[in-house]
């Protein structure tokens, strides 16, 4: 009976609602801790202290990653909703992604020869600031592990977003549209949750940012 | 709209954008060329919001869930990355205040030379 149960996808399904629903217990309890950082740290606890195989939750988890197209693409209607900032910025908005991009090339290329990390670590890391879809295309295109490239991705979002609005008081952003596309830039769509919390401009900012920094990346790596 | 017609459009035009990602010759994700299409949808008026909102509404809601999935499967590559630990972390971890610095100021000066305060917007 256990066997059958492991073996269905509702096992992974079922799991990651559990673990969302706890960590959104958690945030409510103690604060501002993403929930999805503590529904993250309970499924691999739960798998690890069971021994269930990774492939078990992956049937399941699988059905849930396939909406990440879906939920990027519906991106779509907060940039149309917010057109009119869009078309009052437009060139800032088009030179702030360009140089969010450059720099997140730059940055990883230059403290990868500091550290001196390997070229399949190197390559992994390259577009850890894009969206997980085009980070794996671009990693793998480059000699890179898709797995770390998303491990990357998934790091990069989680220090934007919990990290989003300590940035902006760092480093004195007032502007939503600024702090909107800065959070896009260097957190992709999992910075993007955290923008939207913060208000309706910088939601649309970042999910611009998204678009327009996976084009660039994708077309900067291109001239490596 | 019925929402089984809302996810309809939403599922074909990703669905779509596999097809245009795999006949383009360069590696560029479906998920934003789906973007690009709904978003080109909408400006054009082919489509309205209210096609799409309260599918759209959903599934934006609840964005980080569905990421789940990619954070658990860090575990798998757990091997590989604790070789290369520190440069893994340091690298990952510090761009990001350096990107997100770069990206705001850029545009936080920008809009301030065209004279476009930001703050209204608040």
């Amino acid at each position: 009976m256990l066997d059958a149960m492991l073996s269905s996808p509702l096992f992974g399904l079922t799991l990651s609602a559990a673990a969302w629903w706890a960590g959104c217990q958690v945030q409510k309890k103690i604060g501002p801790l993403p929930p999805l950082l503590t529904a993250a740290a309970l499924v691999i606890a739960a798998l690890s202290l069971f021994h269930i195989p990774y492939a078990s939750y992956a049937a399941g988890g699988d059905f849930i990653k396939l909406m990440l197209g879906p939920v990027t693409a519906v991106l779509a209607l907060n940039i149309y909703n917010q057109r009119a900032i869009l078309k009052e910025h437009f060139l800032p908005v088009l030179a702030g992604c360009l140089a969010g991009s450059l720099t997140s090339v730059g940055s990883v290329l230059v403290l990868c020869r500091v550290f001196h990390v390997d070229d399949a670590l190197a390559a992994s890391l390259l577009p850890k600031s894009v969206t997980t879809a085009i980070a794996i295309g671009i990693a793998e295109s480059r000699g890179g592990i898709g797995g770390i490239a998303a491990a990357a991705v998934m790091v990069a979002g989680l220090t934007g977003a919990v990290f989003a609005p300590l940035f902006a008081k760092l480093f004195r952003i007032t502007d939503p549209v600024a702090e909107g596309l800065a959070i896009g830039a260097c957190s992709h769509a999992l910075g993007t949750t955290r923008a939207m919390e913060i208000g309706p401009v910088q939601g649309a900012m970042s999910s611009i940012a998204i678009c327009v920094c996976g084009i660039l990346t994708s077309i900067l790596v291109l001239f490596l | 709209m019925n929402i089984m017609s809302e996810l309809t459009i939403i599922f074909g035009l990703c669905l779509i954008s596999e097809g245009i990602s795999a006949l383009i010759p360069v590696a560029f994700p479906a998920s934003v060329i789906a973007l690009l299409l709904l978003a080109l949808l909408l400006f054009s008026g082919a489509l309205k919001p209210e096609h799409i909102q309260r599918a759209s509404g959903f599934l934006v809601a609840n964005m980080a869930f569905f990421f789940l999935p990619s954070c658990v499967e860090v575990m798998e590559h757990a091997p590989a990355i604790l070789g290369q630990l520190a440069p893994f972390l340091l690298v990952s971890f510090l761009t990001v205040p350096l990107i997100y610095c770069v990206t705001a100021w850029v545009v936080q000066l920008l809009i301030r030379l065209m004279g476009k305060g930001g703050r209204s917007h608040a």
